[in-house]
Protein backbone atom coordinates (compact mmCIF):
# COMPACT_ATOMS: atom_id res chain seq x y z
CA UNK A 1 0.00 0.00 0.00
CA UNK A 2 1.76 3.27 -1.32
CA UNK A 3 0.72 6.98 0.34
CA UNK A 4 -1.73 8.80 -1.83
CA UNK A 5 0.06 11.57 -3.34
CA UNK A 6 -0.07 14.80 -2.56
CA UNK A 7 -2.53 17.50 -3.97
CA UNK A 8 -0.58 20.32 -5.66
CA UNK A 9 1.43 22.71 -3.86
CA UNK A 10 0.47 25.89 -5.33
CA UNK A 11 -3.35 25.59 -4.87
CA UNK A 12 -2.58 23.96 -1.32
CA UNK A 13 -0.70 26.67 0.18
CA UNK A 14 -2.74 29.14 -1.50
CA UNK A 15 -3.43 31.41 1.31
CA UNK A 16 -7.43 31.84 2.64
CA UNK A 17 -8.99 34.70 2.49
CA UNK A 18 -9.10 37.32 5.16
CA UNK A 19 -12.89 37.74 4.40
CA UNK A 20 -13.52 34.23 4.33
CA UNK A 21 -12.55 33.67 7.85
CA UNK A 22 -14.89 36.66 8.87
CA UNK A 23 -17.78 34.93 7.27
CA UNK A 24 -17.87 32.02 8.73
CA UNK A 25 -18.09 33.88 12.17
CA UNK A 26 -20.47 36.69 11.32
CA UNK A 27 -22.79 34.25 9.66
CA UNK A 28 -22.84 32.39 13.18
CA UNK A 29 -24.47 35.37 15.15
CA UNK A 30 -27.97 36.70 15.04
CA UNK A 31 -28.66 40.16 14.67
CA UNK A 32 -25.72 41.30 13.38
CA UNK A 33 -25.71 44.38 10.98
CA UNK A 34 -23.02 44.33 8.15
CA UNK A 35 -21.43 46.57 6.33
CA UNK A 36 -19.09 43.46 5.19
CA UNK A 37 -20.62 43.04 1.95
CA UNK A 38 -19.38 43.82 -1.18
CA UNK A 39 -22.04 43.93 -3.49
CA UNK A 40 -25.08 45.53 -4.41
CA UNK A 41 -28.57 45.62 -2.09
CA UNK A 42 -30.68 46.76 -4.90
CA UNK A 43 -32.45 43.90 -6.67
CA UNK A 44 -31.52 43.64 -10.39
CA UNK A 45 -33.67 46.34 -11.81
CA UNK A 46 -37.07 44.45 -12.50
CA UNK A 47 -37.21 44.90 -16.16
CA UNK A 48 -33.89 43.14 -16.53
CA UNK A 49 -35.36 39.92 -14.56
CA UNK A 50 -38.64 39.96 -16.50
CA UNK A 51 -36.09 39.94 -19.76
CA UNK A 52 -34.30 37.11 -18.33
CA UNK A 53 -37.81 34.97 -17.53
CA UNK A 54 -39.03 35.79 -20.98
CA UNK A 55 -36.25 34.12 -22.48
CA UNK A 56 -36.33 31.13 -20.19
CA UNK A 57 -40.14 31.24 -21.58
CA UNK A 58 -38.92 30.88 -25.09
CA UNK A 59 -36.28 28.34 -23.96
CA UNK A 60 -33.70 29.91 -24.72
CA UNK A 61 -31.00 27.52 -22.74
CA UNK A 62 -28.37 26.26 -25.13
CA UNK A 63 -25.08 27.55 -25.24
CA UNK A 64 -24.10 30.57 -27.27
CA UNK A 65 -20.93 31.15 -29.00
CA UNK A 66 -17.59 30.83 -27.05
CA UNK A 67 -17.43 34.27 -27.51
CA UNK A 68 -20.80 35.55 -26.31
CA UNK A 69 -24.24 36.89 -28.07
CA UNK A 70 -22.92 38.82 -30.91
CA UNK A 71 -25.87 40.62 -30.24
CA UNK A 72 -24.48 41.47 -26.84
CA UNK A 73 -20.75 42.15 -27.52
CA UNK A 74 -22.39 44.96 -30.39
CA UNK A 75 -24.27 46.56 -27.28
CA UNK A 76 -20.81 46.00 -24.88
CA UNK A 77 -18.82 48.02 -27.81
CA UNK A 78 -21.89 50.81 -28.38
CA UNK A 79 -21.48 51.08 -24.71
CA UNK A 80 -17.55 51.48 -24.14
CA UNK A 81 -17.49 53.61 -27.30
CA UNK A 82 -20.38 55.95 -25.89
CA UNK A 83 -19.44 56.67 -22.01
CA UNK A 84 -15.15 56.41 -22.99
CA UNK A 85 -14.70 57.04 -26.81
CA UNK A 86 -12.41 54.10 -27.22
CA UNK A 87 -13.33 51.45 -30.42
CA UNK A 88 -13.35 47.58 -30.31
CA UNK A 89 -14.42 45.29 -33.06
CA UNK A 90 -17.75 43.67 -31.97
CA UNK A 91 -16.54 40.66 -33.73
CA UNK A 92 -12.92 39.76 -32.58
CA UNK A 93 -11.86 42.35 -29.55
CA UNK A 94 -14.91 41.62 -27.24
CA UNK A 95 -15.39 38.37 -25.26
CA UNK A 96 -18.55 37.71 -22.38
CA UNK A 97 -17.02 36.33 -19.17
CA UNK A 98 -18.39 34.33 -16.32
CA UNK A 99 -17.67 37.91 -14.59
CA UNK A 100 -14.89 40.04 -13.97
CA UNK A 101 -13.55 36.89 -12.26
CA UNK A 102 -12.82 34.26 -15.15
CA UNK A 103 -11.51 37.74 -17.71
CA UNK A 104 -9.23 38.79 -14.85
CA UNK A 105 -7.78 34.96 -14.83
CA UNK A 106 -7.51 34.19 -18.13
CA UNK A 107 -5.66 37.57 -18.91
CA UNK A 108 -3.12 35.98 -16.09
CA UNK A 109 -3.09 32.82 -18.15
CA UNK A 110 -2.88 34.92 -21.47
CA UNK A 111 -0.24 37.48 -20.42
CA UNK A 112 2.12 34.89 -17.94
CA UNK A 113 4.95 32.64 -18.31
CA UNK A 114 5.83 30.29 -14.72
CA UNK A 115 7.89 33.54 -13.41
CA UNK A 116 6.83 36.21 -14.70
CA UNK A 117 6.09 39.17 -12.16
CA UNK A 118 2.85 41.28 -11.86
CA UNK A 119 2.82 44.42 -10.42
CA UNK A 120 -0.36 44.63 -7.84
CA UNK A 121 -1.27 47.86 -6.26
CA UNK A 122 -2.57 47.10 -2.54
CA UNK A 123 -4.63 47.14 -0.95
CA UNK A 124 -6.21 44.97 -3.32
CA UNK A 125 -9.55 42.91 -4.34
CA UNK A 126 -8.74 39.63 -2.88
CA UNK A 127 -8.42 37.53 -5.90
CA UNK A 128 -6.04 39.65 -7.82
CA UNK A 129 -2.69 38.10 -6.36
CA UNK A 130 -4.12 34.62 -6.28
CA UNK A 131 -5.01 34.91 -9.85
CA UNK A 132 -1.31 35.37 -10.28
CA UNK A 133 -0.04 32.75 -8.83
CA UNK A 134 -2.23 30.09 -9.87
CA UNK A 135 -1.27 31.29 -13.43
CA UNK A 136 2.13 30.52 -12.59
CA UNK A 137 2.91 34.18 -12.22
CA UNK A 138 4.63 36.45 -9.34
CA UNK A 139 2.36 38.83 -7.58
CA UNK A 140 4.46 41.52 -6.59
CA UNK A 141 2.76 44.19 -3.94
CA UNK A 142 2.86 47.73 -4.45
CA UNK A 143 1.45 49.42 -1.47
CA UNK A 144 -0.27 53.00 -1.37
CA UNK A 145 -1.25 54.55 1.55
CA UNK A 146 -4.15 56.62 2.82
CA UNK A 147 -1.42 59.97 2.49
CA UNK A 148 -1.63 59.82 -1.18
CA UNK A 149 -5.06 58.55 -1.14
CA UNK A 150 -4.18 54.87 -2.03
CA UNK A 151 -3.42 56.17 -6.03
CA UNK A 152 -0.56 54.22 -7.63
CA UNK A 153 2.81 56.25 -8.82
CA UNK A 154 5.20 55.35 -11.17
CA UNK A 155 7.74 56.07 -8.35
CA UNK A 156 6.25 53.29 -6.54
CA UNK A 157 6.24 50.68 -9.43
CA UNK A 158 9.45 51.25 -10.24
CA UNK A 159 10.55 50.54 -6.80
CA UNK A 160 9.54 46.97 -7.64
CA UNK A 161 10.49 46.66 -11.58
CA UNK A 162 12.48 43.46 -12.15
CA UNK A 163 13.50 42.23 -15.95
CA UNK A 164 10.40 39.44 -15.55
CA UNK A 165 7.63 42.30 -14.63
CA UNK A 166 5.20 41.61 -17.40
CA UNK A 167 1.98 43.94 -16.39
CA UNK A 168 0.65 46.70 -13.91
CA UNK A 169 -3.28 44.86 -12.53
CA UNK A 170 -5.08 48.13 -11.98
CA UNK A 171 -8.34 48.29 -10.07
CA UNK A 172 -10.01 51.86 -10.31
CA UNK A 173 -12.13 52.65 -8.73
CA UNK A 174 -10.85 50.50 -5.74
CA UNK A 175 -11.95 47.86 -4.43
CA UNK A 176 -11.89 48.42 -0.95
CA UNK A 177 -9.80 51.89 -0.96
CA UNK A 178 -12.83 53.77 -2.91
CA UNK A 179 -9.82 55.32 -4.62
CA UNK A 180 -10.08 56.23 -8.37
CA UNK A 181 -6.97 57.75 -10.59
CA UNK A 182 -7.84 60.80 -12.21
CA UNK A 183 -7.11 60.55 -16.50
CA UNK A 184 -3.41 62.73 -15.45
CA UNK A 185 -2.54 60.47 -13.25
CA UNK A 186 -3.52 57.54 -14.77
CA UNK A 187 -1.30 58.73 -17.96
CA UNK A 188 1.73 58.55 -16.11
CA UNK A 189 1.05 55.10 -15.41
CA UNK A 190 0.49 54.18 -18.96
CA UNK A 191 3.46 56.11 -19.91
CA UNK A 192 5.37 53.66 -17.83
CA UNK A 193 4.29 50.78 -19.04
CA UNK A 194 4.89 51.65 -22.47
CA UNK A 195 8.70 52.67 -21.12
CA UNK A 196 8.86 49.74 -19.77
CA UNK A 197 7.08 47.23 -22.47
CA UNK A 198 4.54 46.13 -19.80
CA UNK A 199 0.68 45.22 -20.41
CA UNK A 200 -1.93 46.56 -18.14
CA UNK A 201 -5.07 44.83 -16.68
CA UNK A 202 -7.65 46.99 -16.03
CA UNK A 203 -10.77 46.06 -13.49
CA UNK A 204 -13.34 48.81 -14.13
CA UNK A 205 -15.89 47.06 -12.42
CA UNK A 206 -16.74 50.19 -10.29
CA UNK A 207 -16.32 51.85 -13.26
CA UNK A 208 -20.09 53.78 -13.22
CA UNK A 209 -20.17 54.25 -8.98
CA UNK A 210 -18.13 57.52 -9.68
CA UNK A 211 -19.45 60.26 -7.59
CA UNK A 212 -17.41 63.22 -7.82
CA UNK A 213 -15.55 63.47 -11.22
CA UNK A 214 -15.20 61.20 -14.40
CA UNK A 215 -13.78 57.63 -14.32
CA UNK A 216 -10.39 57.58 -16.01
CA UNK A 217 -10.96 54.19 -18.69
CA UNK A 218 -7.20 52.99 -18.88
CA UNK A 219 -7.91 52.00 -22.72
CA UNK A 220 -9.22 54.88 -23.90
CA UNK A 221 -5.75 57.16 -22.89
CA UNK A 222 -2.84 57.45 -25.19
CA UNK A 223 -0.91 54.71 -26.11
CA UNK A 224 -2.70 52.54 -23.87
CA UNK A 225 -4.99 50.56 -25.83
CA UNK A 226 -2.88 48.29 -27.57
CA UNK A 227 -1.73 46.84 -24.48
CA UNK A 228 -4.44 47.23 -22.44
CA UNK A 229 -6.81 44.02 -21.64
CA UNK A 230 -10.38 45.93 -20.10
CA UNK A 231 -11.97 44.01 -17.30
CA UNK A 232 -15.63 45.15 -16.60
CA UNK A 233 -19.10 43.33 -16.11
CA UNK A 234 -22.65 44.04 -14.74
CA UNK A 235 -22.79 42.92 -11.29
CA UNK A 236 -22.22 46.34 -9.90
CA UNK A 237 -23.71 49.13 -11.95
CA UNK A 238 -26.87 47.09 -12.60
CA UNK A 239 -27.08 45.45 -9.19
CA UNK A 240 -26.34 41.56 -11.14
CA UNK A 241 -23.68 40.24 -9.25
CA UNK A 242 -25.79 36.35 -8.97
CA UNK A 243 -26.00 36.30 -12.84
CA UNK A 244 -22.08 36.35 -13.48
CA UNK A 245 -22.04 38.10 -16.54
CA UNK A 246 -18.84 40.19 -17.66
CA UNK A 247 -16.71 41.20 -20.47
CA UNK A 248 -13.39 41.61 -21.94
CA UNK A 249 -12.12 44.33 -24.08
CA UNK A 250 -8.69 43.76 -25.85
CA UNK A 251 -6.85 43.49 -29.34
CA UNK A 252 -7.85 40.88 -31.29
CA UNK A 253 -4.93 38.68 -30.50
CA UNK A 254 -5.18 38.71 -27.39
CA UNK A 255 -8.92 38.05 -27.43
CA UNK A 256 -8.00 35.42 -29.30
CA UNK A 257 -5.84 33.15 -27.05
CA UNK A 258 -7.94 34.38 -24.13
CA UNK A 259 -10.91 33.27 -26.31
CA UNK A 260 -9.19 29.93 -26.72
CA UNK A 261 -8.86 28.89 -22.98
CA UNK A 262 -12.54 30.29 -22.02
CA UNK A 263 -13.61 27.85 -24.97
CA UNK A 264 -12.29 24.84 -23.01
CA UNK A 265 -12.56 26.02 -19.57
CA UNK A 266 -15.59 27.24 -19.65
CA UNK A 267 -17.09 27.15 -23.12
CA UNK A 268 -19.65 30.00 -22.46
CA UNK A 269 -21.28 32.48 -20.22
CA UNK A 270 -24.48 31.54 -18.83
CA UNK A 271 -26.95 31.91 -21.86
CA UNK A 272 -29.41 33.80 -18.77
CA UNK A 273 -27.40 36.16 -17.97
CA UNK A 274 -26.03 37.37 -21.22
CA UNK A 275 -29.87 37.40 -22.02
CA UNK A 276 -30.06 39.82 -19.22
CA UNK A 277 -26.77 41.38 -19.85
CA UNK A 278 -28.19 42.52 -22.81
CA UNK A 279 -31.41 44.30 -21.51
CA UNK A 280 -29.32 46.27 -18.77
CA UNK A 281 -27.32 47.53 -21.35
CA UNK A 282 -30.85 48.45 -23.51
CA UNK A 283 -33.03 50.21 -20.98
CA UNK A 284 -30.93 49.89 -17.54
CA UNK A 285 -29.15 52.93 -17.96
CA UNK A 286 -31.94 55.18 -15.47
CA UNK A 287 -31.90 52.77 -13.12
CA UNK A 288 -27.77 52.88 -12.95
CA UNK A 289 -28.47 56.34 -12.20
CA UNK A 290 -31.06 56.01 -9.74
CA UNK A 291 -28.49 53.68 -7.95
CA UNK A 292 -25.87 55.69 -7.73
CA UNK A 293 -27.26 58.76 -6.36
CA UNK A 294 -28.65 56.68 -3.66
CA UNK A 295 -25.12 55.44 -2.84
CA UNK A 296 -23.47 59.09 -3.23
CA UNK A 297 -25.75 60.06 -0.28
CA UNK A 298 -24.82 57.01 1.75
CA UNK A 299 -21.42 57.82 0.74
CA UNK A 300 -21.49 61.45 2.47
CA UNK A 301 -23.41 60.14 5.46
CA UNK A 302 -21.02 57.11 6.57
CA UNK A 303 -18.15 58.99 6.17
CA UNK A 304 -19.53 61.14 8.30
CA UNK A 305 -20.28 59.35 10.55
CA UNK A 306 -17.71 57.51 10.40
CA UNK A 307 -15.37 60.97 11.02
CA UNK A 308 -17.75 62.14 13.96
CA UNK A 309 -17.05 58.78 15.76
CA UNK A 310 -13.21 59.64 15.54
CA UNK A 311 -12.25 56.93 12.96
CA UNK A 312 -10.24 59.43 10.31
CA UNK A 313 -12.07 58.52 6.60
CA UNK A 314 -10.97 60.19 3.62
CA UNK A 315 -14.01 60.65 0.94
CA UNK A 316 -13.56 57.84 -1.27
CA UNK A 317 -14.46 58.89 -4.89
CA UNK A 318 -15.57 55.96 -6.20
CA UNK A 319 -17.29 52.35 -5.44
CA UNK A 320 -19.03 51.63 -2.24
CA UNK A 321 -16.81 50.88 0.48
CA UNK A 322 -15.75 53.87 2.94
CA UNK A 323 -12.09 52.75 4.02
CA UNK A 324 -11.63 54.29 7.87
CA UNK A 325 -8.53 54.53 9.71
CA UNK A 326 -8.97 52.79 13.27
CA UNK A 327 -5.06 54.05 14.43
CA UNK A 328 -6.80 56.25 16.90
CA UNK A 329 -8.12 53.35 18.93
CA UNK A 330 -4.82 51.39 19.02
CA UNK A 331 -6.17 48.45 17.74
CA UNK A 332 -5.24 46.46 14.71
CA UNK A 333 -7.40 46.13 12.09
CA UNK A 334 -7.92 42.33 12.60
CA UNK A 335 -8.63 43.25 16.76
CA UNK A 336 -10.75 46.34 15.89
CA UNK A 337 -12.99 44.29 13.32
CA UNK A 338 -13.24 40.99 15.82
CA UNK A 339 -13.72 43.41 19.16
CA UNK A 340 -16.64 44.87 17.11
CA UNK A 341 -18.54 42.02 15.68
CA UNK A 342 -18.92 40.49 19.23
CA UNK A 343 -19.60 43.10 21.40
CA UNK A 344 -21.55 45.40 18.68
CA UNK A 345 -22.84 42.98 16.32
CA UNK A 346 -21.23 44.85 13.46
CA UNK A 347 -19.37 43.27 10.78
CA UNK A 348 -16.38 44.89 8.69
CA UNK A 349 -14.02 43.83 7.36
CA UNK A 350 -10.05 44.49 8.56
CA UNK A 351 -7.86 46.01 6.09
CA UNK A 352 -5.23 43.46 6.37
CA UNK A 353 -7.55 41.20 4.19
CA UNK A 354 -6.90 43.33 1.33
CA UNK A 355 -2.81 43.06 1.55
CA UNK A 356 -0.40 46.16 2.53
CA UNK A 357 -1.41 49.47 2.92
CA UNK A 358 -4.64 47.80 4.54
CA UNK A 359 -3.29 47.70 8.43
CA UNK A 360 -4.84 50.05 10.37
CA UNK A 361 -8.15 50.35 8.10
CA UNK A 362 -11.03 48.86 7.84
CA UNK A 363 -13.82 48.44 4.99
CA UNK A 364 -17.09 49.52 5.16
CA UNK A 365 -19.71 48.85 2.51
CA UNK A 366 -21.94 51.45 2.00
CA UNK A 367 -24.14 49.30 -0.39
CA UNK A 368 -26.37 49.16 2.69
CA UNK A 369 -30.07 50.65 3.48
CA UNK A 370 -29.90 53.78 5.40
CA UNK A 371 -31.26 52.98 8.79
CA UNK A 372 -29.13 50.36 8.67
CA UNK A 373 -25.94 52.30 8.18
CA UNK A 374 -27.38 54.97 10.85
CA UNK A 375 -28.01 52.05 13.03
CA UNK A 376 -24.56 50.57 12.10
CA UNK A 377 -22.90 53.96 12.90
CA UNK A 378 -24.59 53.99 16.48
CA UNK A 379 -23.49 51.00 17.57
CA UNK A 380 -19.79 51.90 16.52
CA UNK A 381 -19.41 55.06 18.95
CA UNK A 382 -20.54 52.47 21.37
CA UNK A 383 -17.86 50.76 20.62
CA UNK A 384 -15.00 53.03 19.80
CA UNK A 385 -16.31 54.99 23.05
CA UNK A 386 -16.15 52.10 25.20
CA UNK A 387 -12.15 51.56 24.32
CA UNK A 388 -11.72 55.15 24.74
CA UNK A 389 -12.97 55.16 28.31
CA UNK A 390 -10.18 51.96 28.93
CA UNK A 391 -7.61 53.84 27.71
CA UNK A 392 -8.16 57.37 29.54
CA UNK B 1 -37.44 53.03 -4.78
CA UNK B 2 -39.32 55.59 -6.09
CA UNK B 3 -37.19 58.74 -7.30
CA UNK B 4 -37.97 60.99 -9.92
CA UNK B 5 -35.63 62.01 -12.32
CA UNK B 6 -35.23 65.66 -10.93
CA UNK B 7 -32.31 67.53 -10.37
CA UNK B 8 -32.66 68.30 -7.09
CA UNK B 9 -31.86 65.54 -4.63
CA UNK B 10 -33.64 67.34 -1.53
CA UNK B 11 -36.52 66.68 -3.49
CA UNK B 12 -35.86 62.86 -4.07
CA UNK B 13 -34.76 62.69 -0.57
CA UNK B 14 -37.95 64.06 0.99
CA UNK B 15 -40.17 62.15 -1.61
CA UNK B 16 -38.66 58.99 0.07
CA UNK B 17 -39.16 59.79 3.69
CA UNK B 18 -40.58 63.44 4.69
CA UNK B 19 -39.62 62.90 7.75
CA UNK B 20 -35.70 63.49 6.65
CA UNK B 21 -34.53 66.66 8.63
CA UNK B 22 -32.37 69.63 7.48
CA UNK B 23 -29.47 67.89 9.27
CA UNK B 24 -29.43 64.80 7.58
CA UNK B 25 -30.52 65.63 4.25
CA UNK B 26 -27.18 68.07 4.44
CA UNK B 27 -24.92 65.08 5.42
CA UNK B 28 -27.05 62.77 2.49
CA UNK B 29 -26.19 65.76 0.17
CA UNK B 30 -23.08 67.62 0.73
CA UNK B 31 -25.15 71.34 1.50
CA UNK B 32 -24.98 73.01 4.60
CA UNK B 33 -27.59 72.96 7.22
CA UNK B 34 -28.73 76.47 6.04
CA UNK B 35 -28.87 76.02 2.57
CA UNK B 36 -31.07 72.54 3.19
CA UNK B 37 -33.18 74.80 5.54
CA UNK B 38 -33.76 78.00 2.80
CA UNK B 39 -34.35 75.52 -0.25
CA UNK B 40 -36.91 73.43 2.02
CA UNK B 41 -38.72 76.98 2.49
CA UNK B 42 -38.59 78.39 -1.05
CA UNK B 43 -40.16 75.08 -2.49
CA UNK B 44 -42.97 75.16 0.37
CA UNK B 45 -43.34 78.99 -0.53
CA UNK B 46 -43.56 78.04 -4.76
CA UNK B 47 -46.03 74.99 -3.87
CA UNK B 48 -43.40 72.46 -5.12
CA UNK B 49 -44.07 70.75 -1.47
CA UNK B 50 -47.58 70.52 -1.46
CA UNK B 51 -47.63 68.88 1.92
CA UNK B 52 -46.57 66.48 3.85
CA UNK B 53 -48.26 63.41 4.06
CA UNK B 54 -48.02 59.52 5.62
CA UNK B 55 -48.70 56.52 3.42
CA UNK B 56 -50.77 54.19 5.82
CA UNK B 57 -52.13 50.59 4.84
CA UNK B 58 -55.73 51.13 5.91
CA UNK B 59 -56.93 47.88 5.96
CA UNK B 60 -53.92 46.75 8.16
CA UNK B 61 -54.88 49.51 10.07
CA UNK B 62 -58.26 47.86 10.85
CA UNK B 63 -60.46 50.57 8.70
CA UNK B 64 -62.83 49.26 6.59
CA UNK B 65 -62.91 51.29 3.30
CA UNK B 66 -64.46 51.09 -0.20
CA UNK B 67 -62.53 52.70 -3.29
CA UNK B 68 -63.90 53.04 -6.51
CA UNK B 69 -62.23 54.55 -10.14
CA UNK B 70 -65.57 55.82 -12.26
CA UNK B 71 -64.65 56.75 -15.55
CA UNK B 72 -67.26 59.78 -16.15
CA UNK B 73 -68.62 61.46 -19.88
CA UNK B 74 -68.88 64.92 -19.86
CA UNK B 75 -70.05 67.46 -21.96
CA UNK B 76 -67.55 69.66 -22.24
CA UNK B 77 -68.87 73.74 -21.17
CA UNK B 78 -68.11 76.92 -23.37
CA UNK B 79 -65.37 78.80 -22.08
CA UNK B 80 -64.17 76.48 -19.43
CA UNK B 81 -63.90 73.22 -21.24
CA UNK B 82 -63.82 70.36 -18.46
CA UNK B 83 -62.44 72.64 -15.56
CA UNK B 84 -66.17 73.50 -14.35
CA UNK B 85 -67.28 70.18 -13.85
CA UNK B 86 -63.98 68.85 -12.74
CA UNK B 87 -63.97 71.40 -9.83
CA UNK B 88 -67.29 70.36 -8.85
CA UNK B 89 -66.35 66.67 -8.68
CA UNK B 90 -63.14 67.61 -6.89
CA UNK B 91 -64.85 69.50 -3.85
CA UNK B 92 -66.32 66.53 -2.61
CA UNK B 93 -64.46 65.05 0.52
CA UNK B 94 -65.37 61.48 -0.59
CA UNK B 95 -63.43 62.22 -3.67
CA UNK B 96 -59.88 61.34 -3.54
CA UNK B 97 -58.27 62.46 -7.39
CA UNK B 98 -59.85 63.54 -10.43
CA UNK B 99 -57.89 63.32 -13.81
CA UNK B 100 -58.64 64.71 -17.45
CA UNK B 101 -57.62 61.34 -19.37
CA UNK B 102 -57.73 60.55 -23.09
CA UNK B 103 -59.66 57.68 -24.32
CA UNK B 104 -63.15 56.71 -23.87
CA UNK B 105 -64.18 58.66 -20.88
CA UNK B 106 -63.53 62.00 -20.05
CA UNK B 107 -62.92 61.94 -16.43
CA UNK B 108 -61.16 60.04 -14.43
CA UNK B 109 -62.70 60.09 -10.59
CA UNK B 110 -60.90 57.80 -7.66
CA UNK B 111 -63.72 57.67 -4.07
CA UNK B 112 -63.71 56.43 -1.69
CA UNK B 113 -65.82 56.00 0.84
CA UNK B 114 -66.68 53.49 4.13
CA UNK B 115 -68.88 50.87 2.20
CA UNK B 116 -70.63 49.91 -0.43
CA UNK B 117 -73.94 51.52 0.17
CA UNK B 118 -72.21 54.81 0.62
CA UNK B 119 -70.17 54.85 -2.81
CA UNK B 120 -73.19 53.77 -4.60
CA UNK B 121 -75.17 56.50 -3.20
CA UNK B 122 -72.58 59.15 -3.97
CA UNK B 123 -71.92 58.14 -7.60
CA UNK B 124 -75.99 57.47 -7.84
CA UNK B 125 -77.60 60.74 -6.32
CA UNK B 126 -74.25 63.42 -6.51
CA UNK B 127 -71.94 62.57 -9.54
CA UNK B 128 -74.20 61.46 -11.98
CA UNK B 129 -76.81 64.02 -11.86
CA UNK B 130 -74.54 66.85 -11.88
CA UNK B 131 -75.39 68.99 -15.21
CA UNK B 132 -73.05 67.38 -17.69
CA UNK B 133 -72.20 64.46 -16.95
CA UNK B 134 -73.47 61.87 -19.35
CA UNK B 135 -72.72 58.71 -18.09
CA UNK B 136 -70.36 56.81 -15.43
CA UNK B 137 -68.71 53.72 -15.44
CA UNK B 138 -67.74 52.44 -12.03
CA UNK B 139 -64.78 50.26 -11.07
CA UNK B 140 -64.56 49.02 -7.80
CA UNK B 141 -60.64 48.43 -6.43
CA UNK B 142 -60.67 44.67 -5.18
CA UNK B 143 -57.33 44.58 -3.94
CA UNK B 144 -53.99 46.63 -3.83
CA UNK B 145 -50.60 45.53 -5.21
CA UNK B 146 -48.93 48.81 -5.51
CA UNK B 147 -49.60 52.55 -4.78
CA UNK B 148 -47.43 55.67 -4.87
CA UNK B 149 -44.70 53.51 -5.71
CA UNK B 150 -45.37 51.46 -2.25
CA UNK B 151 -45.93 47.74 -2.53
CA UNK B 152 -48.39 45.80 -1.16
CA UNK B 153 -46.83 42.58 -1.21
CA UNK B 154 -44.81 40.63 0.95
CA UNK B 155 -41.08 42.00 0.42
CA UNK B 156 -38.59 39.41 -0.40
CA UNK B 157 -35.70 39.08 2.13
CA UNK B 158 -31.74 40.27 1.50
CA UNK B 159 -30.26 36.75 0.97
CA UNK B 160 -26.97 38.39 0.85
CA UNK B 161 -24.25 36.58 2.61
CA UNK B 162 -22.97 38.21 5.62
CA UNK B 163 -19.25 38.94 4.19
CA UNK B 164 -18.54 38.85 0.45
CA UNK B 165 -15.41 40.28 -1.31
Amino acid sequence: MVDLKPMSVTASELPVSGIRRFFDVAAQMQDVISLGVGEPDFFTPWSIREAAIYSLERGQTTYTSNHGLLELRREIVRHIKKLYQVSYKAEDEVLVTVGVSEGLDLAMRTLLDPGDEVLVPEPCYVSYKPCVTLAGGKPIGVETTAAENFRITPAALEKHLTPRTKAILLGYPSNPTGATMPAAQMQEIVDFAVKHGLYLISDEIYDRLTYDGQHTCVAALKGARERTILLNGFSKAYAMTGWRVGYVCAPRELVSVMTRIHSYTMLCAPTLGQKAALEALKTGESEVVEMVAQYGQRRRLIVDGLNKIGLKCHMPEGAFYAFPSVASTGLSSEEFAERLLFQEKVAVVPGTAFGAGGEGHIRCSYATAIDKIEAALGRMKTFVDSLAVKVG
Amino acid sequence: MSMKHTPCEILQILSRDARTTPEAIATLTGKTVEEVKAAIARYEAEGVIKRYATVIDWEKAGVEEVTAFIDVRVVPARDVGFDAIAARIARYPQVQSVWLVSGGSDLRVAVQAPNLKELANFVAEKLATIDGVNGTVTHFLLRRYKEDHSFYLEDANDERLVVAP
